[in-house]
């Protein structure tokens, strides 16, 4: 069913292995930032969403556990979850959080408020991280972001491990706030007629 | 016979379905929505089994 793999299809590799990392030394968060821009970068300059097609490791760790082990429902994904309500919404959401952790991030560099080492999932839970902390050689601010950021990718991560679970593997796909904010990018660049019956 | 068809207006262009079609009939043009190549298409039903949205759906045409 698979034809021949290509490089890019073992990204999965890289996405769980900067999971694992965040375990060890939170500090590793930073290459995250990696798929922000990287996806942002083609968008803008390439318009079109290879990102998401062929290079998105996360897409293909959620395809390989809830495709190829099982892990998935496979039942068809609420209307209201594909709406443009709810993923303009969420993509709004998701910017609006990410903002107040930027700003979290500025207030520890610049020395009114502490380090905080905790990894905030969910935006409500904030779980204990301290053991993935060792110091860091510049200022605290770097990994205040790097717990932000970590718990960016985590909440995401279980998010879409949990759409996963109930609908279609690739769940997350549907409302990603990356996904529809470099299909916005592409409609704007490319104009928006579909042109397809 | 039948063939895909996307719903462009709710399609999110992630490309799951251009990845699990065996005729290389699916493209992402400009990342804005999946489209089916109907010349290729042989209605086999992989991609609307694999779209996370549940926007491509089986139709029956003439030909």
């Amino acid at each position: 069913m698979k034809q021949n793999k290509k490089w890019y299809d073992y990204l999965w590799i890289v996405s769980l292995t900067y999971l694992i990392l965040g375990f060890f030394n939170i500090l590793f968060a930073w290459l995250g930032l990696l798929c922000f821009f990287i996806p942002l970068i083609i968008s803008v300059t390439m318009g079109s969403k290879s990102y998401c097609n062929k290079y998105c490791g996360r897409g293909q760790l959620f395809a390989l556990v809830g495709g190829r082990f099982g892990l998935s429902r496979r039942k068809d994904i609420p209307k209201w979850i594909k709406s443009h309500y709810f993923r303009y919404g969420f993509l709004i959401f998701f910017f609006a959080m990410f903002f107040l952790m930027l700003w979290n991030t500025y207030l520890v560099f610049a020395g009114s408020k502490d380090l905080s080492t905790v990894v905030t999932l969910l935006w409500t839970f904030k779980l204990p991280w301290h053991w993935a902390y060792h110091g860091t050689l510049f200022s605290d601010g770097v990994a205040q972001f790097a717990f932000g950021f970590y718990s960016v990718m985590l909440t995401s991560t279980v998010l879409g491990f949990v759409t996963m679970l109930l609908f279609k593997p690739r769940s997350w796909c549907v409302y990603c706030p990356m996904g529809t904010m470099t299909q916005l990018i592409c409609r704007a660049r490319n104009g928006s007629s579909p042109h397809n019956t | 016979m039948r063939k895909a068809v996307v719903d462009t207006h709710v399609c999110v262009a992630c490309g799951c379905c251009m990845k699990v079609c065996p005729r290389k009939a699916i493209t992402i043009p400009k990342g804005i929505c999946a489209e089916i190549d109907q010349e290729l298409c042989v209605g086999c039903g992989l991609c609307a089994k694999e779209c996370p949205a549940s926007v491509i759906t089986l139709e029956v045409c003439e030909k």
